[in-house]
């Protein structure tokens, strides 16, 4: 057993011989197959994944998964959407190529909601994916394959894409890491778009240092990427000394403080208690963490916000979907009947909901009172959080409001006033911050996280913190039990 | 009914040179093998991204100078949403917001008269796929998709066929001094969307607008307006302007009408919003103020000074300004010291004569301004006729040599004053009886004694010199 080994690890067992890349692979196929059966983590299984040879390069040798909305070429890439059930595509996208010029080995490509639009990985279109530590709970979306195969241990990381807080949300339902860096550290080319000002590349660890050194192997400006920079005077493994004395942060009153919720459920309160105990580590390893109030009427806005600029731009960015050029073309003697067939076939209701959202907001009439003010309020609550970074070193909070949730819903009943819990992380996709989940504890045996959020292009800090917090708790590294 | 007038605005499309395509890698030039020219973001494939053309932003910058635009402070594009065929991403990127030039405004000449035209905008955007339509298939070729595109807007201040098209042609020979686009109707890079009314002439308030879409060649555009001031006044006539109604029309060449394509209600409502994928970037004015420079002087400011200035008739100035290699060879000709007129007389004659004939660049053509010079110059001091001159203009075009290479001991004119009274005291000696006529009043003779000297010289002798000897001598 190798797979649950972290990259570093592994990278020295290679070398030494002790291990070839052909077994890792071999492990790594086996063990696909197994969360295959168990959790439906996967649209494709790369079995003829070849072994590449092992370099300097700590990824090298090593299987890694991949999110099936990355173009990969010659693998089949479907967004996990019936509209493209049958796209085979001929270029890799850059961060994937990226991590192939150095050697590692895509296992295989990973289910998420349809084209990432979804927050529960029930959405895709073959079928949902149960959450490792009990599959009657859903992994959260939409990277919810990525997330499941690394709890599951299928290899030591994953690609995921975020466009409200889909890394970060499933890392913490499987009681993993997720990192979404600064938008544009890592380019977009060839990651199928939703929302483009919102997407960001990321990555599904078991250790932030795991997730440093695989961001750090895909990131750089790109020519094919304009909202790319040059980003090679950052060197995130490097910047992990653990040394965060004298750092400050802050949590937002109005989201993390137990007293705004006065009907809480026992969940919630033992989630939020986890949450400052957490804080207390962190303050005894010499980190500073102030309470926060923010004006209740922007937090309460941030949902709304991000469905009104997420669909508008989901809207046009799928209207490349036709049938025409890619994709199963529809039946019709006439070119819009052709068109509409594919999409009315092909769309899950969840995402024709969207676009019907999203055209709404964008008709004139209408643009000035939706899409422009939310772009307003978006600005606003950037402006807010960078006020506050001049003073912070990042923002953290809970995820969520407690550990996975049923697929069924059952006892899981939604608190009043969580709505804003459950969707703060979309502040790191309004203002392109760097930001990074990691496991902080249990509540009934499953699995919960915490988020750390910081400025832009303060990645290396933003690192550095969560990994000196991740060492003061026994999370790292884990892998998935399924509980009774 | 009360005298009509015509109120026209135009929308002009107009492709740009450029090496690649404006937001794609692919190359941008004529093909005529279809989906040859194209990258995987010109047909949409899922993850490519727009990554705009340097070049073009440059170009279409410089076309917003010199229409006197006024340039944004930022640079950032918009999506216009709409399905159709020709259109893989389901939206073209264009300017709506903030466009590389807005409230312009250009002199044009009609005939010989001046023109203010006012500029609405300029914008940058991409062209669609094209597409071809038989019996029972339609072909979609990606060559065109996202060619870049200079969409000009005038106002609605043009009045006729004429001034429509009296502005089109100015604007290609702008982008073509510019050097900014062929320009070539032909080849399909000029497309025009016609936006046309009528009012009485005394009336303030505009007429129903009518827009005739997609006329392809200057001619279409002359004969769709004339069609339709025809079609809006006759119903006005017959008391059924109400029947004229806000619709887009599109112009059938075959039968050389207008047709119905959709009425005001069921326009489209494109969604604007800005392009996420292209960060906004600021304009710099250093980099406009280097833009400025590169934008030559234009052909109606050269056309003027030629003839205010130089003396040049209308009819040669505007030969001469037509290209700019032809004005810029001129110019330099100027600039060496060769008379305007003179110049001009060589250059409207015998160098386009030739690249007309040989279907050569003046700037490829081996009679440089300067050897234009050196043949000007010799005639100029009698050592070769006008006649010569012809010759040895084209054994130098031919032979690709010098000119003094032409001009030698046996063509070259005796212009030699002794030499040539020499011979001259000769001929008065050997024709007496001639003499004593001519000096008795039969001064029609001279002629024969002009005669006398070039049999003598074969054609050598310099005709002015020789005039001048003859006269003196003659008198006696």
């Amino acid at each position: 057993m190798y797979m649950d080994k972290s990259i570093e690890e592994l990278h020295e067992l290679l070398k030494e011989g002790k291990v070839t890349s052909k077994e890792l692979i071999k492990e790594s196929l086996v063990k696909s197959h197994e969360v295959q059966e168990k959790y439906n983590a996967f649209v494709t299984i790369c079995d003829d994944a070849k072994e590449t040879s092992v370099t300097d390069e700590l990824v090298s040798g090593i299987p890694f998964g991949v999110k099936d909305n990355y173009s990969t070429k010659d693998v089949l890439s479907t967004g996990s959407s019936n509209t493209l059930k049958n796209y085979v595509p001929f270029y890799t996208a850059t961060v994937v190529q990226k991590l192939f010029d150095k050697g590692a080995i895509m296992a295989n490509k990973t289910v998420l909601d349809e084209f990432g639009m979804g927050g529960t990985g029930t959405t895709g279109h073959t079928g949902i994916v149960k959450n490792p530590w009990d599959p009657k709970r859903m992994c959260a979306g939409s990277s919810a394959g990525s997330a499941c195969a690394v709890a599951a241990g299928v290899y030591p990381y994953a690609l995921g894409s975020d466009t409200g807080d889909s890394i970060r949300k499933p890392a913490a339902f499987c009681g993993i890491v997720g990192y979404k860096p600064t938008y544009g550290m890592l380019s977009r080319y060839g990651l199928f778009p939703f929302a483009s000002s919102l997407d960001h590349c990321g990555v599904l660890t078991r250790s932030v240092k795991d997730a440093a050194i695989v961001v750090d192997a895909m990131k750089g400006k790109d020519s094919h990427d304009m909202t790319s920079w040059d980003s090679s005077k950052i060197n995130l493994t490097k910047s992990l000394n653990g040394d965060v004395k004298g750092k400050k942060l802050f949590y937002i009153k109005e989201i993390a403080n137990i007293d705004n919720y006065p009907h809480a459920s026992l969940q919630l309160k033992e989630h939020l208690e986890n949450f400052h105990n957490t804080l207390d580590k962190f303050r005894s390893i010499g980190v500073e963490i102030d309470e926060v109030s923010i004006d209740q009427r922007l937090l309460n806005a941030i949902p709304s916000v991000y469905v009104v600029l997420s669909c508008a731009e989901a809207t046009s960015n799928m209207s490349n979907l036709t049938g025409i050029i890619f994709g199963p073309r529809g039946k019709s003697d006439k070119i819009t009947d052709m068109m509409m067939e594919h999409r009315t076939k092909g769309f899950s209701p969840l995402i024709k909901r969207r676009f019907v959202i999203g055209s709404y907001i964008l008709q004139k009439e209408n643009q000035e009172r939706y899409f422009k003010n939310a772009a307003r309020v978006r600005r606003l609550i950037v402006d807010k959080m960078k006020e506050l970074f001049k003073d912070y070193d990042g923002l953290i909070l809970p995820v969520s409001s407690g550990p996975a949730k049923f697929l069924q819903e059952g006892d899981d009943t939604i608190d009043e006033n969580t709505n804003v819990l459950e969707e703060h992380l979309q502040i790191g996709n309004f203002g392109g911050f760097p930001s990074i989940t990691i496991p902080d504890g249990f509540i009934n045996n499953l699995p919960v996280g915490i988020n750390i959020t910081g400025n832009c292009y303060d990645d290396s800090n933003v690192l550095n913190l969560a990994f000196a917090l991740e060492s003061t708790m026994n999370y790292k590294g884990q892998i998935a039990k399924e509980v009774k | 009914m009360k005298k009509q007038k015509a109120v026209i605005g135009l929308e002009m499309h107009c492709e740009l040179k450029s090496n690649s395509k404006v937001f794609s890698p692919a190359r941008n030039t004529y093909n005529e093998v279809p989906n040859a020219n194209i990258a995987p973001v010109d047909m949409a494939f899922p993850g490519t991204l727009p990554v705009v053309n340097k070049k073009c932003v440059a170009d279409a910058l410089k076309m917003s100078m010199a229409l006197n635009c006024k340039q944004p402070e930022y640079m950032y594009f918009d999506r216009k949403n709409y399905y159709y065929p020709d259109l893989p991403k389901g939206y073209q990127i264009t300017q709506m917001e903030s466009p590389v030039g807005i409230n312009g405004h250009i002199e044009i000449e009609v005939g010989e008269k001046l023109v203010p035209v006012d500029i609405h905008d300029i914008h940058l955007e991409e062209d669609a796929a094209s597409l071809d339509h038989y019996f029972d298939t339609s072909t979609i070729d990606y060559n065109r998709a996202g060619v870049p595109l200079l969409e000009l807007v005038t106002e609605p201040c043009l009045h006729s066929a004429e001034e429509a098209v009296a502005f089109l042609e100015h604007m290609r020979d702008v982008y073509k001094y510019c050097d900014v686009s062929e320009a070539d109707t032909k080849k399909g890079q000029i497309r025009c969307d016609v936006n046309i009314s009528i009012m009485d002439e005394d009336a303030t308030e505009f007429g129903t607008r009518v827009e005739v879409k997609n006329v392809n060649s200057f001619g279409g555009v002359y004969d769709a307006i004339n069609y339709e001031i025809k079609r809006q006044s006759e119903l006005k006539e017959a008391g059924r302007y109400d029947e004229v109604e806000q619709e887009t029309r599109r112009w059938d060449e075959e039968s050389g009408t207008t047709i119905h394509m959709r009425s005001k209600v069921d326009a489209i409502d494109y969604k604007y919003f800005v392009e996420p994928n292209i960060p906004k970037y600021k304009i710099t004015k250093e980099w406009l103020e280097e833009l400025k420079k590169e934008i030559p002087r234009l052909h109606l400011e050269r056309k003027y000074d030629y003839i205010n200035n130089y003396g040049l008739s209308n009819y040669d100035a505007t030969i001469l300004v037509k290209e700019k290699n032809v004005a810029d060879y001129f110019e330099e000709c100027l600039d060496l010291g060769i008379d305007a007129k003179v110049a001009s007389n060589w250059i409207t004659t015998q160098v386009l004569g030739y690249t007309n004939k040989y279907e050569v660049d003046i700037k490829d053509v081996y009679l440089t301004p300067k050897r234009l010079k050196d043949l000007t110059d010799l005639i100029s001091k009698g050592t070769i006729s006008s006649k010569q001159a012809k010759d040895i203009f084209f054994k130098v075009m031919e032979e690709k040599k010098e000119v003094k290479d032409f001009v030698s001991k046996d063509n070259a004119q005796i212009s030699d004053k002794e030499e040539l009274t020499k011979i001259i005291d000769d001929i008065i000696a050997n024709n007496p009886n001639q003499v004593e006529e001519y000096r008795g009043g039969k001064t029609n003779l001279f002629d024969y004694f002009v005669g006398q000297v070039m049999k003598n010289t074969r054609g050598k002798a310099n005709p002015v010199l020789t005039k001048e000897i003859l006269n003196y001598k003659l008198k006696g």
